[in-house]
């Protein structure tokens, strides 16, 4: 079933009696050629690179809840390039490349809408930052601008710009970026890997990692065991767990990051703007909800749920920055289980184990992350070679110290990043 | 969330600062491998976890707390696995 105009109009005509599940809902086989732990948006889009650039069609994806329940499903949607450091800026600028071929690609309206991302800047240093962030993002081959105080007012005249603590002198700001739907991308992955025949299989538990001989085999789910040459962990939020079941300690701390919405407001942001005091971001989603966050509720937690320190937090950025929505009530407000690294970089490598393989430790980075994580995991399982993009993203770099990415330079505390 | 230190009593979390998981330093000598486990990798148990907070707007000390990290719940790190008097709150 393909997705266009002219189907849409019939549909419409015909009181949309055709339309049909996006996938299938098999029973697990005994075996397959590898097996995917996690059905969010990396493990989906693993699945469906697997499936489409290496021909692996004898694939299972298993989920413990349903598709796309986790961080893709709770997220504040932005899509961006803009990194600093080698490794990482590379990684991003592939992901934004596949983020911009998308809907295409997957005949899914994944409504990535590249409005624009504005870091303001508030003084000397942090502009000082930005200019220089600007000319790495740019000579990535990436685009970034420096507006200051005048244009930046003609294009966002509701911040704040004089306010006492935190005045704003400009952005640095990326005309790709932009948000998408994130549900729908881990749903226009799925149909995408479902129609090649990748088989994704929810409430199916991994319970455990059988390994022979230094050699996975295979796992244990609560719906039986599957064998399998290959297993592939891509368990954001539980990536702790599910490698302990194969006996790995990760170099990994979970936190919980917290997310809200407002009530459905006017059109009044037309950006992604983050203010940096206070590390807020903020858009408005097509509904009128304002969608923002800041920072981690900063102790370690599997509790879907924040505290209200950071909430009030949250809240006072918002109305520094643009205290025109001082009055917006919130909706909404949620939180997300994050795999925090001692860099702030995430984990595309094999493991010790052979043919076990590690996608982790997104930070809170994860959902702009979701095409390239999941284009260059699968050329990882299907070549045991990393992809160029992704080649930085080694599980060893902690223990030898060498090509660490820590964009913050907080060092080597996981909730700091 | 309130966390109970054991010179103060129960207290809001804003007083206090997060280090993170309480585990034993290697001594200077030990081995690289033994002091990369140390610096980077965690159990980062879903249950039970035993880390380290500063209660620096309160008295200052570093204290040794056991929490439930999918609930919030302060655990009396002497009677090891009891509630202590935060039960249910967060």
């Amino acid at each position: 079933m393909r997705f266009s105009g002219l189907r849409i109009l019939r549909e419409g005509l015909t009181g949309n009696r055709g339309w049909g599940p996006h996938w299938r809902s098999p029973d697990p086989k005994a075996e397959y050629d590898a097996v995917i732990i996690g059905g969010g948006g990396h493990g989906l889009a693993t699945a469906y690179y697997l499936a489409k650039e290496h021909g692996l069609t004898n694939i299972a994806v298993l989920e413990r809840g349903y598709l796309g329940g986790g961080n893709v499903g709770r997220n504040t949607t932005i899509v961006r390039a803009n990194y600093y450091l080698p490794g990482n800026s590379e990684f991003y600028s592939h992901s934004l490349k596949l983020w911009e071929g998308l809907e295409q690609e997957l005949n899914y309206n994944a409504m990535m809408s590249q409005r624009g991302i504005l870091n303001v800047f508030h003084n000397d240093g942090q502009r000082d930052a930005a200019v220089r962030r600007a000319n790495a993002i740019i000579n990535q081959g990436d685009d970034a601008e420096i507006l200051y105080r005048d244009r930046l007012r003609a294009m966002v005249p509701d911040l704040n710009y004089d306010n006492n603590r935190f005045p704003i002198q400009g952005a640095l700001l990326q005309r790709r970026a932009g948000t998408a739907r994130h549900d729908a991308v881990a749903w226009g992955y799925a149909r995408g890997a479902d129609q090649r025949g990748v088989d994704l299989i929810q409430n199916c538990e991994v319970t455990g990692i059988r390994v022979e001989a230094g050699q996975v085999v295979g796992v244990e789910t609560r719906r039986g065991p599957i064998r399998a040459k290959k297993v592939a962990m891509a368990a954001a939020g539980r990536s702790s767990q599910v490698a302990a079941m194969a006996g790995l300690t990760l170099p990994i701390e979970s936190h919980v990051l917290q997310a809200f919405v407002s009530e459905g407001l006017k059109p009044i942001i037309d950006h992604v703007i983050t203010f940096a005091e206070g590390h807020l971001y903020i858009s408005q989603s097509d509904k009128g909800g304002l969608v923002f966050g800041s920072y981690l509720d900063l102790y370690a937690s599997y509790a879907a749920r924040g505290n209200l320190p950071m909430v009030e937090h949250t809240m006072e950025a918002c109305v520094a920055m643009l205290p025109a929505i001082g009055k917006a009530r919130l909706l909404r407000s949620w939180g997300g289980i994050m795999d925090m690294t001692p860099d702030g970089s995430p984990i595309i490598d094999r493991t010790p184990i052979e043919g076990l393989y590690l996608n982790a430790g997104w930070c809170y980075g994860g959902f702009k992350a979701t095409p390239a994580s999941g284009h260059c995991f699968a050329h990882l399982i299907a070549t045991d070679r990393p992809h160029e993009a992704a080649a930085a993203y080694r599980l060893d770099r902690f223990e030898t110290g060498h090509g660490l990415m820590d964009e913050e330079a907080t060092g080597a505390q996981h909730n700091l990043h | 969330m309130r966390l109970l230190c054991p010179i103060c009593g129960e207290r809001d979390r804003r007083e206090f600062t997060y280090r993170g998981a309480a585990v034993a330093q290697p001594a200077p000598e030990a081995s690289a491998a033994e002091w990369h486990a140390y610096v980077h990798l965690r159990d980062n148990p879903a249950g039970p976890l035993e880390e380290w907070w500063h209660h620096q707007q309160g008295c200052g000390a570093w204290v040794k707390l056991r929490r439930d990290t999918t609930t919030h719940q302060m655990l009396d790190p002497l009677a090891g696995q009891t509630p202590a008097t935060t039960a249910g709150r967060t």
